[in-house]
Formats: structure tokens, C-alpha cells, sequence
């Protein structure tokens, strides 16, 4: 099959991501879009790796998960504290410094 | 290459005799990366010392441990460029992943000492009236009790305080010392998320008003992660056009002088969307943390919200860095396309240097007011980086120097002005503050004017530094436009000014706080450096056009 094909994947799957963080409201789903970015990106590097024929593509596949594995540490930390202060987790109801 | 070919990859090195023989150790050279090993020692230990050491004595450990650290750190620093590896020895270090050279060494210096000024400032204990007969800093008893609730009324009275806040500082610092030198797009990715976790987290730790720092810190955090996964395909899309993350083979690959093409780098190359989109995410990527319009939305709020000591290093360390990544990326990597990005790069700055100037006119809170304003110098800085020249390297170094001290000097007085609730940020409760502490009211003013760019102080040697590299490299309109956007920033810093010496105090105005040594130093610093690089920036000027070649 032509690796172009999974390119074409990544992209979509990157594109649902973003649009999922700009219309979602709740700041869990939100946060899971953006990990789907970046298993979108994981899938290009994979992809580029398998059509260059070097492996430095799949070894940073390994580093983002590690890195996406530390963000989702310090993102639930975050989004948790906000919700047990306000019993909500909807992005639209933190709006203290609205101007 | 064909499929079997590339499936050989994975198969025939277990059957060969001995692969394990095959593989070259790195070879890492430890001394010049010194000023980074001991900074993440140092939070490491920060770690350990969190886990073993009693409650009691953890501030005192963490902040001496930190402040040497990032004194020796600075010292490496010093030395690497005493020995010449700022100019004649400048190379690519840690098997292609760090540059050692001028810009790197030359921001490294800058980040560590802001950090050790953002330290000052976070250590400080004497502002906030004490609770329960312990003294408190900026940030939150325990960050995990919900604001209000009985659970954060007993940590505070048993006196905890988040000394983690000290490693999480040397993390950040470390991250950001990485950044500027990174010479591949695998490092600029880890540094840049190094860097960035930290900051989420000491956003969302302040002391007083807790839930807007919460706020601040998803709002962080999700527009960080977001930027940072545009990145991460922009790099996906270059290590797909080039066939290999290092910085130096991409510029051979986008300038066309690479040899051996084998048919699928061949084939990938012939592709310019990969390298424009890849390029252009990249970027994109890189202005978010700058916070130039159209990224900056963050900005206001999390300059707002973060403690104040966390904004002010935020602003200063954050700016210096992500300015040396943008540096080295758009100067080492993507030269051969800078017919391409120089329009656009025309335009951001454009609407930053205008839309943080104007924007900032309707600010009512002196933190959100700050932040337009480092909108509005993100753009100023971006001008000297479309010089493409080496004034315009040399100058944005400068400019990033004096501009860090001035934000942390800045940032370090919003801390002292207090009432009842916290820091009193709100602009009205600034009015006559000049008459009730001409001291702190004529150094905040000094800052102002700094930011304002009147001559005699930093901001100006900087802005002049920048618009006439700008000009020399062909951006003349751009500095016309740069000096209308300083006029109408000149006024709303002016305004502050009269603000504070020529109206009446309020009578339930705020109070001055009386700082420990910690924030006297962050403030005197900020000060001295703002006069001297004002006064006599000759010999800076120098040191930053020594700085100004990337190794390539």
C-alpha cells in the first residue's frame, strides 16, 4: 500500500483534533484533541521514517509519547484543580479576566 | 528505496554476527554542556530534597541550592565564552543535538540570570502579613486543598508552603537553556515542552486569588499544548521533506545543495508544501510563545493570573528563549526560503507592534497592561529579526537582555503595592502613588520610561539597536511603522506615571510593602542594569555583536 495513504490519515486525524479543540467546551475533551494531534503527528513521523528508510522518524515517536505522557500528568493536575474548585470543567465558565 | 529494502532495516541487523559491536557510543562533550547538566542536577537534587529533607528547613535548602546552582551555571557560562566558544571554537556539540556558539551562550547567560532574579523574587517572605505566625511567599499553601475549603485553612495554618515551586523554577530555566541551542527539531521539541510544563504548573500556584491562577493555568496550558502540537506536525512535515530532523541537513536540503539524494528524499524534496506547511507550523509554534498577534490571546490572562513573581520570570526567560529558538531556526535552517518568510514575518510584526501598543491603551490592571506592552516588544524584537543580518542577530540579543531585566525589575515592584485582597493591581489604586512612596513610584517610573524607550534608559540603546538593523536590512517601513507604535506605547506608560505622582492618593489606597533583601536585589538590579545599558551600552553592544554568528 502507498505510505502516502497513512500521510493523508495523519493529516485528517490532526484536522479533527484541532477542530475538536476550537468547538469542544469541556476542558477533559479538549485535552484529549490535543493528544489526538499528537498521535496524528506520531503517525506522520512514522510514516516519513518508513518512506526515508531511517529510523529517526520512529525514535521521535517514542519521545512524544513520553512527552504527551508528561503533559497529560501536569494537564489533569491542572484541569482537575480547576474542577474541584468550581465543580465544572467547561472552558467557557473560566472567564474570571474577561476584560 | 524499495520494501524490502526498508524492511531490512528491522530484520537483518538480528541475525548479523554482532550487532551490538556496530553501534558507536555517542561521544558527549559534558563540559560545554555544563551550564545545562548543572541546572537539571540541581532540580533533581531540588526533587530529592522535597522527598527526604523535614518541612522546616526545605526553603532554606531549595533556595540555597538554587541560587548556586544557577550561580555556577552562569559561571560555566562565563567560562565557555572566556575560552572562545562564544566566536573561534563556536561547534555543534552532544553529536549534532546542541550548538555551542555566540547566540547560545549569549542567551544561556541572559536566562540563568534571570533566573536567579525570578529566584529573588520567588523566595520572597515578607510581603504577605504572616499567617499563623509563619512567613508566606506568593504561592499557594498546598496546591491540591481547594480554594476556601477547610483542608486550605489547615495548610496554611500548619504553616506548608510548595517549595517544590524552587526545582520546578530549575526545570523551567533548564528547558529554556536548551531551547536557544538546539540544533536539531527532535531537541527544540523536548526543550520547548521542558520549558513549558513547569511554567502550567507555577501558573496555577498563587497564594491569593486562586482561582483566576487556576484559570490562568488551564488557559496555559491548553493553548500551550495546542501551539505545541502544531509544532510537532510542522516538524513532522520537515523531517519529511528533508529525510532528518538535524538543522544543518535540512539547510542543505532546502537550499539544494545536499549530495547523495537518494529517490525518496528525491521524491519528498520535490514537495515544497511539506517544507512550506512544515516550516510555517514550526514557526507559528514559536510566535505562540513569544505571544506576537495573532498568537497572544494567552497573554493578557495568564500574565494576569500566573503570581506575580511567576510572570515576571515568565515574561523575562520565556521571551529570551523562544526569540534564540525563532533566531536559529529561521537564520540556520530555513535561510534559502527567507524570500518566503520575510512577508509574513513583515506582517506579524506589523500587527504585533501595533495591536499590543493600542490594545494596551484600554487596560484598567497594571499586569494586563505589562502584558500588552511585551506584546507590543515582541514585535519590536521581531522587526530585528527580519534584518536577516548579523546586526539584526546582535541587536535582538541585546534588545533581550535589557528588555528581561527591565520586566523582572517591573514586575518585581507590581509585587510590593498591596491591600487587603493581595496585590492591589487595578490601575485606580495606583493614582497618588507617588506621593505616598516617591521611591517605589520613581522606580517603577525608571521601568517605564525603559519600556517607553526614552533615551538614558535600556529600552532605548535596545530599540535604537533594533530599528537600525531593521533599516540597514531593508525594513524602513517597518521602523516607521515600530516608531508610531512607541509613540502611542510612550503614551499610556506616561500615563501611568502621571497617574502616580499627579493625582491625589485615595484614602483607602493601597500600601507599600517592605521587602526582605531578596526583592531590594531583584529591584536594584533591574535598575543599575537599566541605567548602565542606557547610559553606556557601548560595551554590551560589543559583547552582543561578538555573540551575533550561529554555527552552522
Amino acid at each position: 500500500m502507498n505510505p502516502v495513504n497513512y500521510l493523508y490519515l495523519s493529516a485528517l486525524l490532526f484536522t479533527i483534533g484541532a477542530t475538536g479543540v476550537l468547538i469542544r467546551r469541556n476542558a477533559i475533551v479538549v485535552f484529549m484533541c490535543i493528544e489526538l494531534m499528537l498521535n496524528a503527528c506520531n503517525l506522520a513521523f512514522v510514516t516519513f521514517s518508513r518512506m526515508h528508510g531511517n529510523l529517526d522518524g520512529q525514535v521521535i515517536a517514542f519521545f512524544t509519547m513520553v512527552v504527551a505522557a508528561a503533559e497529560v500528568v501536569v494537564g489533569l493536575a491542572i484541569i482537575v484543580s480547576l474542577f474541584r474548585s468550581r465543580h465544572s470543567a467547561s472552558v467557557d465558565d473560566a472567564s474570571l479576566m474577561k476584560l | 528505496m524499495s520494501a524490502s529494502a526498508v524492511h531490512s532495516l528491522w530484520t537483518t541487523a538480528a541475525t548479523a554476527a554482532d550487532p551490538i559491536a556496530k553501534i558507536d557510543a555517542p561521544k558527549i562533550e559534558y563540559g560545554q554542556l555544563s551550564p545545562t547538566l548543572i541546572v537539571v542536577c540541581a532540580a533533581i537534587i531540588g526533587v530529592l530534597i522535597e522527598a527526604f529533607v523535614p518541612r522546616k528547613s526545605r526553603y532554606l535548602a531549595q533556595v540555597f541550592l538554587s541560587a548556586v546552582a544557577l550561580c555556577a551555571a552562569f559561571a560555566a557560562v562565563v567560562a565557555l565564552a572566556a575560552d572562545g566558544y562564544g566566536t573561534t571554537k563556536a561547534h555543534i556539540a552532544a553529536m549534532g543535538a546542541i550548538a555551542v556558539d555566540g547566540p547560545s551562550l549569549f542567551l544561556q547567560g541572559t536566562i540563568l540570570l534571570a533566573g536567579l532574579v525570578g529566584l529573588f523574587t520567588f523566595a520572597e517572605r515578607r510581603l504577605d502579613p504572616e499567617a499563623h505566625g509563619n512567613r508566606v511567599d506568593s504561592f499557594a499553601a498546598q496546591a491540591a486543598s481547594v480554594p476556601g475549603s477547610d483542608s486550605e485553612k489547615a495548610a496554611v495554618k500548619a504553616g506548608f508552603t510548595t517549595t517544590e515551586v524552587f526545582p520546578l523554577l530549575l526545570f523551567a530555566v533548564a528547558g529554556m537553556l536548551v531551547f536557544p541551542s538546539a540544533n536539531d527539531l527532535l531537541t527544540l521539541f523536548v526543550a520547548l515542552e521542558v520549558f513549558s510544563l513547569p511554567l502550567y504548573l507555577l501558573c496555577a500556584l498563587a497564594r491569593r486569588k486562586r482561582l483566576m491562577s487556576q484559570e490562568a493555568a488551564v488557559k496555559y496550558f491548553l493553548l500551550g499544548a495546542f501551539a505545541s502540537a502544531f509544532t510537532l506536525f510542522g516538524i513532522a512535515l520537515l523531517y519529511g521533506y528533508a529525510g532528518s530532523v538535524s538543522y544543518a541537513r535540512i539547510a542543505q536540503v532546502v537550499d539544494g545543495t545536499v549530495t547523495n539524494v537518494d529517490p525518496a528524499l528525491a521524491d519528498t524534496m520535490g514537495n515544497d508544501a511539506l517544507l512550506l506547511v512544515g516550516g510555517a507550523m514550526i514557526v507559528m509554534g514559536l510566535l505562540f510563545k513569544v505571544s506576537a498577534v495573532p498568537f497572544h490571546m494567552w497573554t493578557p490572562d495568564v500574565y494576569q493570573g500566573a503570581p506575580t513573581p511567576v510572570t515576571g520570570f515568565m515574561a523575562a526567560a520565556t521571551k529570551v528563549a523562544a526569540f534564540g529558538a525563532l533566531l536559529r531556526l529561521l537564520y540556520v535552517v530555513l535561510p534559502g526560503l527567507r524570500w518566503d518568510w520575510r512577508p509574513v514575518m513583515w506582517a506579524v510584526a506589523i500587527v504585533t507592534m501595533l495591536g499590543g501598543a493600542i490594545v494596551a491603551i484600554t487596560q484598567t490592571d497594571i499586569k494586563r497592561l505589562l502584558a500588552y506592552s511585551s506584546i507590543a516588544h515582541a514585535g519590536f524584537i521581531l522587526a530585528g529579526v527580519i534584518a536577516t543580518s548579523k546586526d539584526g542577530v546582535s541587536s535582538v540579543l541585546f534588545y533581550l537582555a535589557a528588555y528581561s531585566f527591565v520586566t523582572l525589575g517591573a514586575f518585581a515592584v507590581v509585587t510590593l503595592v498591596r491591600d487587603a485582597g493581595g496585590e492591589a493591581t487595578h490601575l485606580s489604586k495606583w493614582a497618588g502613588l507617588g506621593r505616598r512612596s516617591p521611591l517605589v513610584a520613581a522606580v517603577f517610573a525608571v521601568f517605564l520610561l525603559a519600556f517607553a524607550g526614552i533615551p538614558l534608559t535600556s529600552g532605548f540603546a535596545g530599540k535604537f539597536a533594533v530599528f537600525k538593523a531593521a533599516a540597514e536590512g531593508g525594513a524602513a517601513p517597518l521602523v516607521v511603522i515600530g516608531v508610531i507604535s512607541s509613540a502611542v506605547a510612550a503614551f499610556f506608560y506616561i500615563r501611568v506615571i502621571v497617574l502616580m505622582f499627579f493625582s491625589e492618593p485615595r484614602p483607602e489606597g493601597p500600601t507599600v510593602a517592605v521587602p526582605s533583601p531578596l526583592t531590594m536585589t531583584a529591584i536594584g538590579l533591574g535598575v543599575v542594569v537599566t541605567l548602565v545599558l542606557g547610559v553606556a551600552p557601548q560595551y554590551f553592544l560589543d559583547l552582543a555583536n561578538q555573540a551575533g554568528v550561529f554555527v552552522r
